[in-house]
């Protein structure tokens, strides 16, 4: 599974083992995630992804084996140190009634502050940046719950941005969307990697989306990977027989040159 | 892009200063009326003689051992109970939460009615002592249970062990009440919620336990706004919430237990004045504590003296009036709201 040598590694699992209570989620998974790319993660409901995501970002402790962020063992690192480096956004995120996209932006800044430490202009810039890539500079004061899904999703991965962490792991992104708005936040993501220098790993469930948009695809089944690689190598009719166990067949997609699957 | 600086500390941040300056005048003002007012109207010269000049004359006399204790009372009361609901609807995440969901009015209840039961019922002061320690044995109590179990500690276990120790020692309470006539009677006001006859040594006794309690929660607002998010998004933030939901709950139980132990369990405040605040500050806690601070020493001073005033009685319990006036006016306010944004 090596990955394009052309891009060092940002974040490497080396051997990890996932439990979930006395039940094995993940065993001896090896998965490095290249600097600066938009990789996806693909597989079937119960398949480990958002396990995964969520080991690799430190929220939860893998049972054996390490995380390597930047090449240091997460283990190692603070909280906050982590916090500084990978920004996170999972599935259904709850804000409190009344929060404003301001409010949640400002506290990406969160781990750059001390208890008693003032907010900086750094600060200011970070959140103003976060907001303007986003496109939410006009919405900045109006309340989350007040918003569409699309633009509520937007201000939480602003939130993350504004933490300025060089990785952003996101679990299933687009999941509730509408395609509008789900075509947007690619957009957006796919800009962050080219023109940011993000790494991006998101969970995604749309086997085609992720073909169309990542540039690293790592297919998993039980915990483990099948394939991973670019868009080509890893879909084929063959690895979705297997893993998602539908027929079908992988066509080029007319408008991006990406294979695009069709189930028989 | 019209808003290149959207985030720029300007014009609401401004706002929120003359919002709160113009709240703690008001505050003064009020405090300074239930001194005043009574069955003798004082003029403010002689409760400032009273204070400064002390002669002991009747006057005086009333001013200091009567009046001010009382009203020194309702503002340590009322801005412990505020903030600390709002920093236990911040930690649970639950809009409804008050700090009587931690244990804490239960146990200070049970703890203060033992005492009684087996001492009598002219202990002194010795059981503003064991409300505390009841308040905060609860606490913890809900605090460990609500931290067990496989998935380690969530809002809900904690919300679920409040709410099973609380009915446990409630029982336990009437239980005991039943079997006791006279302890009974003497602690009907004080459940009831009063700061009927408190005396200056009893607000002293509490007072440091709320007041840092309170210099403490507003420290704290940045880290309850992260930790209101939820476990996961808080710790993505580089915040531990385990910690901070710890440090939080030391502060309720300084608050709300040194409250309950002076003023009995004045039920609404805590859950009323966060909710008001948060619907005119909006939910950025560095915000919401102060404001809570004195809409909650505001709102238990104020419905003391119409306790006093309207129903006439010197010792009407304030936890009642509160309740009376307060549910509508939340009603009011909620419905109001839901319009609004319909």
């Amino acid at each position: 599974m090596a990955v394009d040598k052309e891009f060092p590694v940002k974040i490497a699992g080396k051997g990890v083992d996932i439990d979930y209570g006395p039940r094995r989620i993940v065993e001896k998974l090896d998965l490095e995630i290249p600097e600066r790319r938009f990789t996806a993660l693909i597989g079937p409901n119960g398949s480990g992804k958002s396990t995964i995501l969520r080991t690799f970002a430190a929220l939860m402790k893998p049972s054996g084996g390490s995380i390597l962020l930047d090449g240091r063992d997460v283990m190692e690192l603070s909280t906050r140190d982590v916090a500084r480096k990978v920004g996170v956004l999972l599935q259904g995120p709850v804000a409190p009634e009344g929060l404003t996209v301001a409010d949640l932006v400002r506290l990406g800044r969160y781990p750059h502050r001390s208890i008693f430490g003032r907010w900086s202009p750094e600060d200011q810039d970070a959140c103003d940046e976060a907001l303007m890539l986003t496109g939410l500079a006009d919405l900045s004061d109006r309340a989350l719950d007040s918003l569409s899904g699309g633009q509520r999703q937007r201000a939480w991965i602003a939130m993350t941005l504004a933490q300025q962490g060089e990785a952003i792991l996101l679990d299933e992104p687009t999941t509730y969307l509408d395609l509008e708005h789900q075509i947007e936040l690619m957009n957006l993501i796919t800009r962050l990697v080219a023109k940011h220098g993000k790494t991006v790993v998101a969970v995604l469930h749309d086997i085609n989306q992720a073909a169309r948009y990542a540039e690293h695809i790592v297919m998993l089944k039980d915990g483990r990977i099948t394939a991973a690689g670019g868009p080509e190598t890893v879909i084929s009719s063959e690895t979705i027989a297997d893993v998602f166990k539908v027929k079908t067949i992988v066509i080029r997609d007319p408008v991006a040159g990406t294979p695009l699957c069709i189930p028989l | 892009m019209t808003g290149r600086r959207p985030l720029r500390r300007t014009g609401a941040e401004g706002r929120r200063w003359l919002a709160f300056t113009a709240l703690l005048c008001l505050l003064v003002v009020v405090a300074m009326s239930a001194v005043a007012l009574g069955t003798i109207t004082m003029p403010f010269s002689t409760i400032a003689a009273a204070i400064f000049q002390f002669d002991g004359s009747r006057g005086h006399l009333l001013v200091t051992t009567i009046r001010l204790p009382r009203v020194i009372a309702a503002l340590l009361a009322g801005s412990a109970l505020a903030v600390s609901g709002a920093i236990m609807q911040a930690v649970t995440n639950n809009p409804l939460a008050s700090p009587g969901l931690l244990g804490i009015n239960a146990g200070a209840a049970f703890a203060v009615v033992c005492l009684m039961t087996v001492f009598g019922s002219s202990t002194g002061d010795i059981y503003i002592w064991f409300a505390l320690l009841g308040a905060a044995a609860a606490a913890i109590v809900v605090y460990a249970l609500g931290s067990l179990g496989t998935t380690g500690q969530s809002p809900l276990g904690l919300v679920l062990a409040g709410a099973i120790v609380a009915t446990f020692l409630t029982s336990l309470t009437t239980a005991v009440l039943i079997f006791d006539q006279s302890t009974l009677d003497a602690v009907r006001l004080w459940t009831a919620g009063s700061v009927t006859g408190r005396t200056m040594a009893q607000a002293r006794t509490v007072a440091p336990y709320i007041l840092t309690g309170l210099v403490a929660a507003l420290f704290l607002g940045r880290n309850l706004t992260a930790l209101s998010l939820g476990a996961d998004a808080s710790r993505s933030l580089g915040q531990n919430p385990v910690v901070w939901r710890g440090v939080s709950i030391a502060i309720i139980i300084l608050l709300a237990g040194g409250a309950v132990a002076l003023a009995g369990p004045i039920g609404f405040v805590g859950l009323v004045v966060p909710h008001i605040v948060r619907m005119s500050v909006g939910i950025d806690y560095r915000w919401v504590i102060p404001f809570s601070a004195l809409g909650g020493a505001l709102l238990v001073v104020t419905a003391d003296i119409a306790g006093r005033l309207v129903f006439g009685s010197q010792s009407f319990p304030v936890g009642v009036t509160i309740a009376l006036v307060g549910a509508p006016f939340f009603l009011y306010l909620a419905r109001t709201r839901l319009k609004a944004e319909a």
